[in-house]
């Protein structure tokens, strides 16, 4: 009780953010939850309880598993490789000291600072299929410098394939994100060590190779973890560069549709059930992975 | 701490009593109408609404947003709270009767028909397709038609070829089109694919037939069904490549610059292509999509009167107006549709408006799937999924068995 009567204080600070956490978060995955395996269906809710049939619904929906999950799958591949790779790219391109660096870091954070809506309709235009009169955007630039063969049909090729250029936009908008983690890694790796590696003969590329490349695997993984839960809820990139288009449709956009388009609260709940338990699939292990780091600390 | 009691209780009911809006005259209408002529035909029936009913004070609580998408998810949210509207937009027919009639929602409007005598004066089908077992739940305020063809007269005329009348005539002009490199049909984003094969079905069926689909009474597998998948799966052949990255006025932009030859389009092309200074009749031209002569495949939008309104009589007053002739002829000319009421002043309405007002007092009413009035949202939904997967694999058989199967999970056959 003594120990309440002097933390009173933080204890009522803390109360309000735990209280709506609480409810606004956990509340509502749990009644998500409850809803994924109950029958509801139209404005009505109905709590009649289906185990786990809507699950199994879906398992055997084609749009649900020939698509979503394919493109979902795809999508997070390129992503976060592309964002990864670029990013670390750029941070160690940056990281050379190079004149005019605070210059590059900001253009290459800008994208970061646009809503992906925006990103997805300057990229409808960039990535227009159109083709002999009316070819615009990137194939009009590859056309007029005589690189025919890179002219495509862009996320409108064909699955699983076509979703893979959406990402293009994506790794244009994070990438800047990942090379400021990466180049928050770089620089946090003493100059000794790279000297002492260099003084013993190593290459440069075994400096990077050996030194520097390992000592970034805490960023590496912070980027990894977030970039792939953003991957796992790309909806709105999506929606502005095609509309909803069966072909790249992703689980979010899934769900949406089905439950405010057709009402069907059950299927869009278990829906939103699946893309949570794989984010955590994602984000709980480096959450205990950290929390024990801190305790090591 | 006894003391501070009433201070608290005193902000409480300050707050409290701020959110709780709202005098009794207040009538509240939830609608999507909130740009261009659309607005502006809001506004226009609201000075109706205003003149005959001074005593009412009206809010307009429209939400952005293409075809209500937005809107209807934030309807869903305020039903859900008890908190309706004392009146709100919906597509006319089953997308409105399956959502609102089947969680108990609304009221029938019967008794309003009778009493303003509405049936005389709008056509049977139209009643038809938006009743569910004799009862009517809501006042269409216009009237849109679904199987419109656009084209450009002078283009066509270029190319040496007429506005086909059946699919089979309309593959043969494309083919010649297609020669010339020219895109024979413009499309866009998915649910214009939706769009084109409602017009398909009902062309290639018929009215009864087509209806029939609907009611329970057909036969999603039956061989003419096959026949319209199959005209279908070759008219998608003709049509641009970029159609799955741009909207609808994008694609009439086509038409417009010659790029393409024809759009299969709501009514609503005629206001862009107005906006892009052409004329009806000599800048653009329209028929009714191939096989559809004759018939009127319309959309609707129609206010409802929730159960418990708040100010029913408010409620009920905002219905009258927007089923009257004024009301209608207010909205209408502005938003560039027609009244569902067929006594409209034709003076008020342009060279294509006026045509299609003649066509919906003689042709043969059906009802649009894509935008509302055929199909609940639930099998649509199923419908579109469906069609989604053909655009992808293009295997007719497959999608025949899924439509069967939708009707019989969502529809009509169950």
């Amino acid at each position: 009780m003594t120990w309440v009567r002097t933390h009173w204080i933080p204890l009522a600070m803390l109360a309000p953010s735990v209280v709506a956490v609480g409810i606004f978060v956990y509340g509502f995955i749990g009644w998500s939850a409850r809803v994924s395996v109950s029958d509801w269906q139209g404005l009505l809710p109905d709590y009649t309880f289906v185990g786990l049939d809507n699950f199994a619904e879906l398992m055997t929906d084609r749009r649900f598993t020939e698509f979503d999950v394919i493109n979902t799958v795809v999508f997070t591949t390129f992503f976060v490789l592309g964002t990864v790779g670029l990013g670390l790219l750029l941070a160690i391109l940056l990281d050379r000291h190079v004149p005019g660096e605070g210059i590059f870091r900001s253009i290459f954070l800008f994208p970061l600072a646009i809503s992906l809506i925006v990103t997805g309709v300057a990229w409808r235009w960039l990535m227009n299929p159109a083709t002999d009169g009316r070819t615009s955007g990137l194939n009009l630039l590859f056309d007029s410098f005589g690189l025919d063969a890179l002219i495509n049909a862009w996320y409108t090729t064909d699955p699983p394939w076509g979703i893979a250029f959406v990402a293009l936009p994506a790794v244009w908008q994070m990438s800047g994100f990942t090379m400021a983690l990466f180049l928050g890694g770089l620089r946090a790796i003493p100059e000794e060590l790279k000297e002492a590696a260099r003084a013993d003969g190593a290459s440069e590329l075994s400096v990077y190779r050996f030194i520097i490349l390992p000592l970034l695997r805490p960023a590496l993984l912070s980027a990894l973890i977030i970039l792939g839960h953003l991957s796992l809820k790309v909806f709105d990139l999506i929606v502005a560069l095609t509309g909803r288009n069966l072909e790249l449709d992703v689980p979010a956009i899934y769900m949406w549709t089905t439950t405010f388009d057709a009402n069907n609260f059950a299927r869009g709940a278990a829906i939103g059930i699946l893309l949570l338990l794989s984010v955590a699939v994602l984000v709980i292990p480096y959450l205990v992975w950290s929390l024990r780091r801190e305790t090591e600390l | 701490m006894t003391r501070r009691l009433p201070v608290a209780a005193a902000v409480l009911a300050l707050v409290l009593g701020a959110c709780t809006t709202g005098s009794s005259n207040e009538v509240e209408v939830f609608s999507w109408w909130t740009a261009g002529g659309e607005a502006d035909g809001l506004e226009a029936m609201l000075d109706v609404f205003g003149e005959e009913y001074p005593d009412y004070e009206f809010v307009n609580a429209a939400v952005a947003g293409g075809a209500g998408t937005e809107a209807r998810a934030q309807l869903a949210t305020r039903l859900s709270q008890d908190d309706p509207p004392s009146s709100w937009q919906g597509h006319a027919g089953q997308e409105l009767i399956g959502t609102y009639v089947a969680a108990d929602q609304i009221e029938s409007l019967n008794f309003l028909y009778d009493e303003e005598e509405w049936r005389d004066v709008m056509p049977e089908g139209l009643i038809d397709l938006i009743s569910e077992d004799g009862e009517i739940y809501s006042v269409p305020v216009n009237i849109h038609r679904a199987n419109v063809m656009w084209f450009i007269p002078e283009n066509l005329e270029g190319w040496g070829v007429e506005a086909p009348t059946t699919w089979e005539e309309f593959l043969t002009v494309a083919e010649e089109l297609d020669s010339q490199g020219v895109t024979p049909l413009a499309m866009g984003f998915q649910w214009t694919s939706m769009h084109l094969f409602e017009t398909i079905l009902l062309g290639s069926l018929g009215a009864d037939a087509y209806n029939a689909l609907w009611d329970g009474s057909g036969d999603w597998s039956s061989a003419e069904v096959a026949d319209a998948i199959a005209t279908f799966d070759a008219v998608l052949d003709y049509t641009n490549e970029d159609a799955s990255t741009i909207e609808w006025d994008a694609a009439a932009q086509l038409v417009v610059d010659g790029d393409a030859a024809f759009q299969i389009m709501g009514d609503w092309a005629e206001g862009y292509l107005k906006s892009k200074e052409l004329d009806p009749e000599t800048g653009f031209g329209w028929a009714p999509a191939p096989g559809t002569d004759g018939m009127f495949q319309f959309l609707s939008d129609s206010f409802v009167l929730p159960k418990d309104a708040k100010n029913r009589d408010g409620a009920v007053a905002w219905l009258k107006v927007a089923g009257s002739q004024a009301g209608q002829d207010a909205f209408n000319p502005v938003k560039g549709s027609i009244p569902a009421r067929s006594d409209g002043d034709r003076s008020l309405y342009d060279a294509y408006l006026t045509s299609a007002m003649d066509d919906w007092a003689a042709d043969t009413v059906v009802g649009s799937l894509t935008h509302g009035v055929v199909a609940n949202d639930a099998w649509k939904a199923e419908i579109d999924t469906a069609l989604g997967l053909f655009l992808s694999d293009r295997d007719p058989d497959a999608f025949q068995t899924a439509l069967a199967e939708a009707c019989t999970a969502e529809g009509a056959c169950s």
